[in-house]
């Protein structure tokens, strides 16, 4: 069997707890997409849902907004991080309950 | 690229590497590797770890049956740049491009492995509706999927629903046929270390 759990969890601390240009707050509620105002929440918005509807203008508005590229690149892989781990966890949990009961 | 320090703004070394990519491909450097050489210590190199054991590590999947998921789930998120990559992979570890054809336009019908096709129906809905229940994992283990396998799945999903985002967010260029053969005939060679 194939493992990612050991690389999946570090993938998350580097991305929400080590340095970065983004603040570890802001990350952070990217990550769980929560707690975003103004045009950063439209734009993260976007990745959580249907990322393939993200456009120019969500990335002006976050630059408008005074975000760095860099911060904004930061910022997406943690928004984009945060709803698949979600989803994956959702997953985890459904085939520990299909399993236990059997 | 709608971000241009995806396009321009690695160092020396990566903009060598890319340099030879494409003397060697003759094709242009593909986006997704440009996204994993940025920060490479902020996201790339912590991802290619995530991915590299989802696609190449130990599991009773094939290669092609792991690149057929992950066609498929790049289907499901609609991301043009992955559907492409992927498919070509899984044509080239099939060598049967007829089969992945199939199950990417109705997988219904698609003469594919049941135990295949539950795992792949599954896999849609986790995508398309970001959730499943104990009863759609039970489908699958009825289907003779071992718990090990599905849990081999869930890990496709989590590489390729990841890059999916990233890729429609950052908007990554499409190129043609030909740079998703270099690219299919390098995955299979090298993995995604």
């Amino acid at each position: 069997m194939s493992n990612i759990r050991d690389a999946r969890k570090a993938l998350v601390t580097r991305i929400l707890e080590g340095d970065g240009k983004a603040a570890h707050t802001q990350r952070r509620a990217a990550f769980d997409n929560a707690g975003l105002a103004g045009p950063l929440s439209s734009l993260i918005n976007k990745v959580t849902t249907d990322a393939y509807q993200v456009g120019d203008e969500d990335i002006a508005a976050a630059r408008a907004a005074g975000l760095t590229e860099d911060q904004i690149f930061e910022i997406v892989v943690c928004a984009a991080v945060g709803q698949t781990t979600r989803q994956h966890d959702t997953a985890l949990a459904a085939l520990q309950a299909a399993t236990e009961k059997e | 690229m709608r971000l241009a320090i995806l396009d321009h703004g690695h160092g020396i070394g990566t903009k060598a590497l890319f340099a030879f990519i494409r003397a060697v491909s003759r094709q242009p450097t593909p986006e997704v590797v440009k996204l994993i050489m940025y920060l490479p210590d902020f996201f790339g190199t912590y991802m290619k770890k995530v991915t590299h054991e989802a696609m190449r590590g130990p599991s009773a999947w094939s290669v092609g049956d792991r690149e057929l998921m992950a066609a498929l789930v790049s289907q499901t998120n609609k991301c043009e740049f992955c559907i492409k990559a992927h498919t070509a992979v899984a044509v080239r570890a099939y060598r049967d491009e007829a089969k992945v054809s199939a199950a990417l336009a109705d997988l219904d019908t698609a003469a594919i492995e049941e135990p295949l096709r539950a795992t792949l129906r599954m896999l849609r809905k986790l995508t398309r509706e970001h959730a499943v229940d104990a009863n759609d994992v039970r489908a699958v283990l009825a289907a003779g999927v071992s718990r090990e396998q599905i849990e081999d799945a869930l890990a496709v999903f989590f590489a390729f629903d990841t890059i999916n985002r990233l890729a429609d967010a950052f908007e990554f260029f499409v190129p043609g046929p030909k740079a998703f053969e270099a690219g299919a005939k390098f995955l299979l060679a090298r993995g995604y270390r």
